[in-house]
């Protein structure tokens, strides 16, 4: 057991030594949550409104305000007339206008069905749809609290995807996949590179002739990794909670659990492909090429797995960051139980102990 | 003398088809306990390969190869706790210090620097002035100090140096041979390969290795008895010159530098040192000076490797 | 540095050449931090000379050569060599000379001719000037059966050869060789040596440094660092008559043992 100490100690002085390497890997969690967050988001932020009040009533004056107020919509422009908002966008200048008809308040009053118009900018279609959603929404809000009982003013229109994210954050759901991408960077390719590195310096020479166990070797290497990744985990979870407000909805305990048994599969699979290659580069190749492009892409953390076609579909169980970033999900969103996610857990258990399995009996205890 | 080390038929091949490779073609080898025995040869002959398989990490693929009784395929486990290995590139951590290198190296074996401190004292003392400096850090001379400490931290009865001295300066490179000759003394079976010829004198039995096969294995002094011419060390002032016009010389067997003279072979009886002098005199050579040598272990490991002709490929 | 002074360095150092010397240097000094690794070495190289630079693991040896070669800046002192001055004219310094390391000489993933191609492309040869030439070498160095051999592939002996042939394609003014014979074997060495006094009849001057002190018997002129300084320079018979001793091996041992600073 003192063996494997000294080779954990040893293994400490490599990484905390590498300076370097040391902080990519410390800030690179931090710079993916807010790239994830702020920029690759879908959610908007102070997008500028013009507004045609034609109504020009108490009732469509609190409905400016209320637009106004929240972090969404900045209202920038009050015109006079629709051909001044038409001018507004021929410039360029504004991407959602909104009209309020002049018996807006009648109308609201009288407990018809109100009329206002929204003019967006559809040049970009997505985000067109976004902000056409997120300012009706607003609206029918708006009416349903100043004359509640009364069917909507307008017709909300909720996307899917927004189903346990009632306030249309999307910060939610890339939590868990940010937090399995940047472990998989660690855990996996990290490990995979420092073994092979060993043999390609002549130092496994000098392990290999001593009479050192092979799996204290693999063990040791795995050590270090296994502790900047819970660091790093702490430091995702934190910061999505204070920096975009996302609740863990179900028990923190058993997040943590799904988190450890992801990193311990990571590290596995880490270690096997070390066991296969031949050199840094092949380990580097294979775990950037072979296993981050499929888990950005397949693995469910961009796109949502139901709507690929069914080989993409085939080839996303096998990745280890599709399973637990479903478990993520379903802890910190649904705030569901262990009951919900036993079959994730186990699937990720089991491609643990079959890559481990694999890499003792792979581990060269002699040179080729 | 009891056997230490043992190796019986042993071959190896690498690479396939047209790029097969034979390293080892067929070596066997018997070496006493306590002995200071001197490998030998070419680039490329097979030293390393030899060194790995003693060491249990390459295995044979004909031949058996044994230390102190341990078969290296199937005991290999008890062959790692009784040898100290040092490959011929350095295989140390670079960026762990040079105490850190040794505290782990003794931990391995189940030691610590404190018990394993007799073993190393007497070359530790030229480290312990830097035991806090990085191994990368180090100079050449230093790392090869390092690596033998490390090499035998766990006391070990048998020492397997693959080219310890390469790349080491003349100052350093004695001190390091004077330390294998304390290792000798305490019994210790070392056997080391080299470039410096120098240096294998110093070892006590000597084997040539060329393309995989041993071509000679012997004392030093009967390996330079067997040496079949006779030699005249010659100097002249333009150097190059003269050793173009000596190997035109039709007694010549052959003709190499040796650095100030050159060496000049010959059979017995065929040329007097006055005829070579006038064949010299007459080509305009100047301060020409000749002298008859003894054979060095240089001149006899170039003339077995020229007569294994296909020398370097 | 004033543009006159700059001026003033580079007339020299075309002088110098014009001498008969290929390098000159006064006083020329590398620190690191508060390290000195070169303290005011002075000394000459005459053109079509073996110079040996010799010294202990750590004298300060490769630090002087890369500050010959361009590659580190002088702290101070001054010096040129081929005709350029060192401080200022460090991208001309790089075209006029050759280069080979026991660590690095060729690609051993690149053939051998791929490997000539490129180097010689580097100092800008033309295509059939290359074409030409590569046969030329390959065939006096009885490799042209190797020509689309891997040069990873080749023995250790034959890639310092052709490392060596290589670094003086483009017939530079000098060629540098920082430990080109290590862990070579004797007979090899000896080809090696062949090959370098070739060269030198053909003009080019050889800076060489080696641990074989056998070698150092076939320059024509050794120095010897120790601790960052020149301890010694003269020709290895008057060395050697000097200290009382038989062989260079001996002067090394004697001189070494100067060091005060025992390692870096």
């Amino acid at each position: 057991m003192k063996q494997f100490f000294a080779f954990v100690e040893k293994e400490f002085y490599h990484i905390f030594r590498d300076k370097a390497t040391m902080l990519i890997i410390l800030l690179m969690p931090v710079v993916q949550v807010l790239i994830f967050g702020f920029a690759i988001t879908t959610d908007i932020q102070n997008t500028e409104v013009a507004v045609v009040d034609l109504s020009n009533t108490p009732d469509s004056r609190g409905l400016i305000d209320k637009i106004d107020a929240g972090t969404y919509f900045h209202v920038t422009e009050r015109l006079a007339s629709s051909a001044q908002l038409e001018k507004l966008f021929k410039k360029g200048d504004i991407k959602i206008g909104l009209i309020i008809p002049p018996d807006f308040s009648d109308d609201m009053a009288a407990g018809q069905k109100t009329k206002v118009q929204l003019v967006t900018d559809a040049s970009n279609p997505n985000e067109a749809s976004i902000v056409n959603g997120y300012l009706q929404n607003i609206i029918g809000a708006y009416s349903l609290n100043r004359y509640p009982g009364d069917a909507p003013v307008v017709g909300t229109t909720v996307e899917t995807r927004m189903l346990y994210s009632p306030q249309l954050k999307s910060a939610y759901t890339f939590v868990p996949g940010v937090i399995g991408l940047v472990l998989m960077l660690i855990c996996t390719l990290m490990t995979s590179v420092s073994i092979v590195r060993e043999r390609e310096l002549g130092t496994m020479e000098a392990l290999l002739v001593a009479p050192s166990k092979p799996i204290y070797i693999i063990f040791a290497k795995t050590v270090p990794y296994f502790a900047v990744s819970i660091f790093n985990l702490l430091v995702i979870i934190l910061l999505s909670i204070f920096a975009f407000d996302v609740p863990i909805r179900g028990s923190f305990l058993m997040f943590f659990l799904a988190s450890i048994t992801y990193i311990f599969t990571s590290l596995c699979l880490g270690i096997f492909i070390s066991t296969v290659s031949k050199t840094q580069q092949i380990a580097m190749i294979i775990s950037l090429m072979g296993l981050m492009l499929p888990t950005v892409l397949l693995s469910g953390l961009m796109f949502p797995i139901e709507s690929m076609p069914a080989v993409l579909q085939g080839l996303s169980y096998l990745l280890p960051a599709r399973w637990f970033i479903e478990m993520g999900r379903i802890i910190m969103i649904k705030g569901l139980g262990f009951g919900y996610i036993w079959m994730q857990w186990t699937i990720l258990m089991g491609m643990a102990i079959l890559f481990l399995g694999l890499s003792v009996r792979g581990f060269k205890v002699r040179l080729t | 003398m009891e056997t230490s080390v043992v190796a019986s038929l042993v071959s190896k091949s690498f690479g396939h088809g047209n790029h097969r490779v034979q390293a080892l073609d067929g070596v066997s080898l018997r070496i006493g306990r306590g002995e200071l025995f001197g490998i030998i040869g070419p680039d490329g002959s097979g030293k390393t390969t030899l060194f790995r398989i003693l060491a249990s990490l390459m295995l044979p693929d004909k031949g058996r190869a044994y230390i102190e009784d341990f078969d290296t395929v199937s005991q290999y486990r008890d062959i790692r706790k009784i040898i100290g290995y040092m490959p011929g590139r350095f295989s140390l951590y670079q960026d762990l210090s040079v105490e850190e290198n040794l505290k782990f190296f003794a931990t391995l074996f189940g030691s610590d620097i404190e018990k394993s401190y007799p073993n190393i004292r007497p070359i530790y003392r030229y480290l312990e002035p830097f035991k806090t400096r990085k191994a990368g850090k180090l100079s050449g001379g230093m790392k090869q100090k390092l690596a033998l400490c490390c090499a035998l931290i766990h006391n070990p009865k048998v020492l397997l140096l693959d080219e310890p001295t390469t790349g080491v300066d003349p100052v350093s490179r004695l001190e390091f041979w004077e330390m294998l000759d304390l290792l000798k003394a305490q019994g210790i079976t070392v056997i080391a390969s080299t470039p410096y010829m120098n240096e294998a004198m110093r070892c006590q039995r000597l084997c040539f290795l060329q393309n995989g096969k041993v071509v000679g294995c012997d004392t030093p002094e009967n390996i330079r008895k067997a040496f079949p011419f006779k030699v005249f060390s010659v100097k002249s002032a333009d150097k190059f010159r003269l050793l173009g016009d000596l190997r035109n010389f039709p007694a010549c067997h052959a003709c190499y530098p040796f650095g100030a003279y050159h060496h000049f072979y010959y059979k017995e009886g065929t040329i007097r040192m006055e005829e070579l002098e006038s064949y010299l005199a007459s080509l305009q050579h100047e301060e020409i000076k000749i002298k008859e040598s003894e054979p060095t272990i240089e001149d006899c490991f170039m003339e077995l490797m020229s007569q294994g002709g296909e020398h370097g490929n | 540095m004033g543009i006159r002074e700059r001026l003033l360095r580079e007339r020299k150092a075309i002088q110098a050449l014009q001498d008969g010397y290929v390098i000159k240097v006064k006083d020329l000094t590398k620190k690191f931090g508060d390290f000195t690794a070169v303290d005011h070495i002075s000394f000459e190289v005459k053109k079509g000379e073996i110079f040996g630079f010799l010294g202990a693991n750590g004298a300060g040896k490769t630090t002087a050569i890369r500050m010959l070669c361009g590659l580190h800046r002088p702290t101070s002192g001054s010096g040129m060599v081929a005709g350029f001055d060192i401080a200022t004219q460090q991208e001309d310094i790089k075209r006029h000379i050759g280069y080979m390391s026991q660590k690095f000489a060729l690609y051993n993933d690149l053939k051998v001719w791929e490997n000539i191609r490129l180097f010689a492309g580097i100092y800008g040869m033309s295509d059939s000037a290359i074409a030409k030439k590569t046969d030329q070498m390959l065939d006096r160095l009885g490799f042209m059966a190797e020509k689309n051999t891997m040069v990873g592939e080749l023995p250790l002996g034959w890639k310092q050869k052709l490392a060596f042939s290589v670094a003086i394609f483009h017939e530079p003014e000098i060629v540098f060789l920082d430990e080109p014979t290590g862990g070579v074997d004797p007979l090899t060495r000896r080809q090696f040596w062949e090959l370098i006094y070739e060269a030198v009849s053909r003009g080019i001057t050889v800076f060489v440094t080696t641990h074989y002190m056998d070698e150092a018997e076939y320059c024509n002129r050794v120095s010897m660092m120790v601790d960052g300084r020149i301890e010694m320079l003269d020709t290895p018979k008057n060395l050697r008559t000097h200290f009382g001793v038989e062989t260079m091996e001996e002067v090394f041992t004697l001189v070494a043992q100067r060091a005060t600073r025992s390692d870096d």
